[in-house]
């Protein structure tokens, strides 16, 4: 930026390679995201249908028995979809703009101080990565000093959901503006999840930045939609066309296969027309 | 005691029968007033919705009074626009019931969004491609349309029309109400359309996602389609009940049978269409995104293909047969059934585009997720029921809602000297026309 002021800012898209087959569903990434984004919890966190959990981790099986049974944690942030030229789920139903499509980051955003609370957006998310906030929150006595004073807590009646960290991102291009970097460096934006995972299960960063790790592995395809060329990868309901920037991997051929419907005689990772 | 506010020719019950009527309506409306400051003072966890079910009974309760209370509009394009002037002796009370389902409409939108307050950012902050927020200003301006209907059938009442501004009021309102109709019209093909939208353009959600026309999914015009068929039907069941509870016939049967044609054939060009989506979407939609109608219909313990057959055949099928058969139409028990099946179908389609929608899993790993509504939601749904059986209690009871209830029911036991001595009338006035 101070070095090349009349050069455009380069267009990101910030995005996720989860391995499936390093996970072990320790619960890390869902803590670790809980506190950094002051994500309220209650007593009863037992129903997971009124919980919010902006990473929350599904439990896999092949539905096989003993000795052949198998099963797979898979992470599930938002998926931060792209649709068809920002076209996602969600931002495309939003009917006071409370969430957005950034095109110069790729991340989906919800402004909170905006929601309503007509939930619309939740119906519209085949992940359920969207949360509404029943109740308050309410933090046990003197947490409310350990909170993180970058991200607001939000109010009972809105939506909320993974924000890629993008706190974290904003605290990285101010320093990368006052260091003279023309781009956020790629350790210098991590979210939460990704750090806190044991495993080195999730990598995180810039699909369209090819020195990036997480490009080097999913090797996005631009001509057909951001798709895989790892045999490896695949991304959660592909055919539907949300175009997402989170990646799963595995050598399993059945997880690959969980990531997706198909008619019983498709192959794994049959493609679908677009149809928007 | 109130007998100079009913109006001149006709009767009506002892004033202790007429607030015995209002107080058990009137208790059955506390007691959603009462839900209703619940949830908007404790949040919508007095709710049994979920973070799966986003949306619930609240919004199927809007899709299906909006369905409904589509006889208004679709009456008014008939009667104004088409011209079957015939309609105009009904048409008073198509008004009538659209304006309580819009508002009732309008009520259960303003419990259901998690900060109401807020409720102004759809205008202020409108995103221009969101189906929600073309329902947001359609229905409004829809609402105030039928207002503006609606204003003059309150000034007919008796005491109000000998004020001369107001009887002009009203007669100059009656004169333009073909551009109100017309408004109305347009607006409803917007709103209803948009509403059918809301699921339709849900490309996340196989079972919801339907192609289209343009930035149109089918949907969209299904649901116009199904509220002008369906809408009169409900009109007239409505109709019906009003006859049975006041033990008086209110509207002639050529007006009835009139409508009741329309409806039918409307049901039945509807249910084709209907069909002609539904194959579609099962044998080439679904399947190109890897789902099969047993994906759709089975593994839970709800929604089986039951609701398929209950919807399209007992809710479309039937009613539109009966309705287009003139001898099974002009037997009052077959045609009142036709208009509860027909009104339980629309109903059943709504709740199929909202609930169903929520319940069935889109990734393979995911459950279906049925939902009991509580009674917090089961109360504010029941209260605009209350508040639209009040309003046609007191709306019927003191303005001439039925024009033909005079000359149906002549009052045989006070001379005719009698009811013009009580109607204090204004010569140097004209009356205005409905």
């Amino acid at each position: 930026m101070k070095n090349e002021h009349n050069d455009n800012p380069p267009v990101m898209k910030f995005g996720m390679a989860i391995d499936l087959d390093k996970c072990t569903g320790c619960g890390a990434c869902m803590v670790a995201c809980m506190s950094e984004n002051n994500i309220p919890f209650k007593e009863d966190e037992s129903d997971k249908l009124v919980s919010i959990t902006w990473m929350r981790i599904f439990k896999l099986s092949n539905g096989k028995s003993f000795p052949d049974t198998d099963i797979c944690y898979l992470p599930r942030p938002c998926q931060h979809c792209e649709g068809h030229g920002g076209h996602s789920p969600c931002v495309s139903v939003c009917p006071a703009t409370a969430t957005d499509y950034s095109r110069e980051t790729g991340i989906v955003s919800q402004i909170v101080t905006r929601c309503f609370g007509c939930r619309y957006c939740m119906g519209a998310c085949p992940y359920h990565a969207r949360y509404f906030n029943w109740w308050d929150p309410v933090w046990p006595d003197g947490m409310e000093k350990y909170l993180s004073p970058n991200v607001s807590p939000r109010m009972r009646g809105v939506v909320e959901k993974c924000s890629f960290c993008f706190h974290r991102y904003q605290l990285a291009k101010n320093k990368a503006y006052l260091d003279g970097e023309r781009r956020v460096p790629e350790e210098a934006y991590q979210t939460a999840c990704t750090q806190a995972c044991p495993a080195g299960a999730i990598v995180f960063g810039d699909l369209n930045n090819p020195e990036h790790q997480v490009h080097q592995i999913v090797k996005p395809d631009p001509k057909h939609g951001g798709r895989s060329q790892n045999p490896r990868a695949f991304r959660l309901l592909e055919r539907l066309g949300t175009n997402t920037k989170v990646y799963y991997l595995s050598s399993r051929e059945w997880v690959r296969r969980s990531g997706d419907n198909y008619l019983e005689h498709e192959k794994t990772g049959q493609a679908s027309q677009p149809h928007h | 005691m109130d007998s100079a506010l009913i109006p001149k020719g006709v009767k009506r019950c002892p004033m202790w029968q007429f607030l015995l009527g209002l107080g058990i309506m009137g208790a059955v409306l506390a007691w959603g007033v009462y839900a209703m400051l619940l949830c908007w003072f404790k949040g919508l966890n007095q709710t049994n919705m979920n973070d799966y079910y986003g949306f619930a009974l609240w919004i199927w309760a809007d899709l299906a009074v909006i369905a409904v209370g589509g006889g208004a509009f679709f009456s008014g394009l008939l009667k104004y626009i088409i011209g079957k002037d015939e309609l105009k002796h009904i048409i008073n009370y198509a008004v009538l019931i659209g304006f309580i389902c819009y508002s009732s409409a309008l009520l259960i939108l303003a419990i259901d969004i998690g900060q109401p307050l807020r409720g102004w950012f759809i205008f202020w902050h409108a995103n221009v491609h969101s189906m929600l927020t073309e329902v947001a200003f359609c229905l409004s301006c829809y609402f105030a349309v039928l207002t503006i209907e609606y204003i003059p059938l309150i000034l007919e009442n008796r005491q109000l029309d000998k004020v001369p501004f107001f009887h002009n009021l009203s007669h100059n309102m009656h004169e333009t109400m073909a551009i109100f109709a017309a408004t109305g019209a347009f607006l409803s093909f917007f709103h209803q359309g948009s509403l059918g939208g809301v699921a339709g353009v849900l490309f996340g959600r196989p079972f919801a996602f339907r192609e289209g026309l343009l930035i149109w999914p089918w949907t969209f015009f299904l649901f116009t389609w199904s509220a002008a068929a369906y809408g009169p039907s409900f009109t007239l069941l409505i109709t019906w009940i009003t006859e049975k509870v006041t033990r008086k016939k209110l509207v002639k049967d050529n007006v009835v049978d009139l409508l009741a044609k329309i409806s039918g054939w409307m049901i039945f060009t509807y249910i084709i269409v209907k069909m002609a989506d539904t194959s579609r979407w099962a044998f080439i939609t679904a399947p190109g995104l890897g789902q099969t109608l047993a994906d759709f219909y089975t593994g839970n313990d709800f929604y089986g293909y039951w609701i398929l057959f209950a919807e399209i055949i007992l809710g479309g099928v039937v009613p539109a047969v009966i309705l287009i058969s003139p001898p099974l139409r002009r037997k009052p028990a077959w045609r009142v059934t036709a208009f509860i099946l027909g009104v339980m179908g629309v109903s059943l389609n709504r709740w199929v585009m909202v609930l169903q929608v929520m319940a069935v899993p889109i990734m393979p790993f995911d459950n279906w997720a049925l939902y009991i509504p509580s009674w917090q939601e089961v109360a504010t749904t029941i209260l605009p029921v209350a508040y639209g059986v009040i309003l046609i209690m007191i709306s019927y009871r003191y303005l001439p809602i039925f024009p033909q209830e005079v000359e149906l029911n002549p009052i045989q036991d006070e001379s005719p000297a009698a009811v013009e001595a009580e109607t204090e009338s204004t010569p140097d006035l004209q009356p205005a026309k409905a």
